[in-house]
């Protein structure tokens, strides 16, 4: 059997019931670990869309964290509790910047795409610093949004789970893009731009419509990010999260369906193993764990560009 | 009338301070190809140096003197270790390993340094002011600033117009596999090119510590300026450089100083002063974004 089929319906299925599991150990800690390990795998796949099956590395998807939350987070302040009014606006509001900032930086290529999607997150990063009567450089308190009747965002369990059926819902979203005509010819044309031009593809526009589609799936993390602390801040995207997330995506394997989870889980679990690991070696080092983790970058780099998921064999398509 | 001229001269300052980090930027960049995010390390690096050195010395100058050639030995080192491993490889993996760098020197400073910032204080003989003009006075030491960021400015127009060194460079901004063919030591060069990128960045880490704090992290938001800035410039140009780093420093300063009045007319003076920052540092990326729709390669940058 498929080695990657198996450890991947491990995961889910230990995924599944995670808060049974931390409170027969115990262990409330560990769930919400797991909440976050689930969100940020949703922001890892979006950005994944872009990255792994377009090619075009987006250096500023932690904006969309960001807008979702804010999103959230204005309407609460404002006096708008209801989710069904919050979620679809934070949505849409990351979709509509992610169509702006697509429009203008796929004009770009290479480097300059990097840089001008990087300078579009400051931007949102600034404004939302600037904006005192929501907080400014301390961010914002918020209640977290009600779906009166069906579901309380204070359970953390509930929570959790409906955290889970989001990622699973854009799993499965992402592996039917990724197998449809629209995900062939964005991975075509991560290729060959020109052959998949010259075919007659409007390659501009289907970039465009993944950049959008991946802006309003990081949104989601960000609305879900913004529940989960009942908080948001400009440091939630600050430009070293669009580079965590970039870390998550090519640990766990680019343009792999599944690789942002391998990758999520792997990013927070390696602070939880080095510590006690170099505490073994020396009390004290623990804390120190980073000066392991960067220079185990350079080495995944240089070395490991399959990531995770080529440990699992190889994939076909 | 005064106070705008004070401010103008507090944006050349800033100005010019960016100018020393970005150009290592884009010499790395333009000859090399290499997205390099730990350039802001090695500005962080050159401020603890110097705040070591300081100490140890117990005078500014010599101990800025030592912590340029410590800066220039650790670009190499960081060149010979890793950076050359990653030029030929395409912009994700000098993302993702250079991204590694930086959290390595963040928490290598916690280690070395311990978490709590230190502080360099502006040297005895620069604590003053200076008359700029009669009845004007100008802080000494941004003062100096401003000297000293020309003088390194004219220093690298020079070398990279009039010298040896500099004909390579600009050569391998051209073509680096064409003056390999020619028989030019590329390796040296490189690393040259990389130790010198270094030596800047530390000038403006050690630079810039009396003005504000030596602390972990202190490079990696004004490295992503100092990108913006080769961008706008033009990657690998630096005359490019030079230009937006003026425009960014201005736009900068300027924003801080005469924001908060013109935002007072709409909103409460609290809100006014909050959002003036923010808003100058907006505009820094407006700027970026309508100079790359107008000219997509930056506005020295060549044509491709």
């Amino acid at each position: 059997m498929n080695p990657r089929i198996v450890v991947t319906g491990l995961l889910l299925a230990l995924f599944a019931i995670l808060p049974l599991l931390t409170q027969a150990v115990g262990q409330p800690y560990l769930l919400s670990v797991g909440t976050r390990v689930v969100i940020w795998t949703i922001a890892a796949v979006s950005l994944n869309m872009i990255l792994g099956y377009g090619g075009l590395v987006s250096f500023g998807h932690a904006a969309f964290f960001g807008i979702g939350g804010y999103a959230v987070g204005i309407l609460a302040a404002e006096g708008v509790q209801s989710g069904w009014l919050q979620w679809p606006v934070a949505l849409l509001a990351s979709a509509a910047w992610a169509a702006a900032v697509g429009a203008l930086s796929l004009r770009t290529r290479g480097v300059y795409f990097l840089m001008i999607t990087l300078a579009f997150a400051q931007l949102v990063y600034y404004l939302s610093s600037g904006l005192e009567a929501y907080g400014g450089d301390d961010g914002l308190n918020i209640s977290r949004s009600r779906f009166t009747g069906l579901i309380d965002l204070r359970d953390k369990a509930a929570f959790y789970w409906l955290c889970f059926a989001a990622l699973a819902a854009t799993l499965w979203f992402c592996s039917r893009l990724a197998n449809s005509r629209f995900g062939l010819v964005l991975r075509g044309a991560r290729s060959n731009e020109l052959r998949m031009t010259a075919l007659g593809f409007p390659v501009f526009r289907y970039r465009l419509a993944a950049f959008t589609m991946s802006g309003a799936l990081g949104g989601l993390s960000g609305i879900l990010l913004a529940n989960e602390g009942a908080y948001v801040s400009p440091a939630m995207m600050s430009w070293m999260k669009s580079g965590d997330l970039i870390v998550i995506v090519v640990l766990g394997g680019i343009g792999a369906l599944f690789g942002p989870l391998y990758g999520a889980i792997v990013f927070f679990a390696v602070e939880e193993f080095l510590k006690p690991l170099l505490d073994l070696l020396h009390k004290g080092w623990g804390e120190y764990w980073q000066i392991v983790f960067g220079p185990l970058l350079v080495v995944i780099a240089l070395y490991a560009r399959g990531g995770i998921d080529s440990l699992l064999g190889r994939r076909h398509g | 009338m005064e106070y705008l001229l004070v401010q103008v001269l507090n944006g050349v300052q800033l100005g010019l301070l960016l100018f020393l980090l970005a150009a290592g930027l884009t010499l790395t960049f333009g000859i090399m190809d290499l997205v390099n995010l730990a350039h802001g390390s090695l500005y962080m690096m050159g401020a603890y140096f110097a705040w070591t050195f300081i100490t140890w010395t117990d005078s500014f100058l010599l101990g800025a003197l030592l912590a340029l050639p410590a800066a220039f030995v650790l670009g190499v080192v960081v060149e010979r270790v890793v950076a050359r491993r990653l030029y030929a490889r395409d912009h994700l993996d000098q993302v993702l390993a250079t991204f590694g760098l930086i959290l390595f020197f963040n928490e290598l400073v916690r280690a070395v340094w311990g978490p709590e910032g230190r502080s360099i204080a502006v040297p005895k003989f620069l604590a003053g002011t200076v008359e700029i003009l009669p009845g004007v006075p100008y802080p000494a030491y941004r003062f100096a600033l401003i000297v000293v960021g020309i003088a390194v400015a004219v220093l690298l127009a020079w070398l990279v117009a009039r010298t040896r060194l500099g004909m390579l460079i600009r050569a391998g901004a051209s073509n680096r596999r064409m003056i390999a063919a020619l028989g030019v030591n590329i390796e040296l060069l490189f690393s040259l090119v990389f130790g010198l990128g270094a030596v800047f960045a530390g000038l403006a880490g050690l630079m810039a510590a009396p003005l504000s704090s030596v602390k972990i992290g202190m490079g990696d938001d004004i490295l992503i300026v100092a990108f913006v800035i080769i961008v706008i410039g033009g990657i690998g140009s630096i005359k490019g450089a030079f230009v937006a780093a003026m425009l960014v420093g201005q736009i900068d300063i300027g924003g801080r100083a005469f924001l908060p009045d013109l935002l007072k007319a709409f909103l409460s003076p609290a809100a006014a002063s909050g959002a003036a920052p923010a808003i100058s540092q907006v505009l820094v990326y407006v700027l970026m974004a309508g100079v790359l729709v107008w000219r997509p390669t930056g506005l020295f940058g060549q044509r491709s």
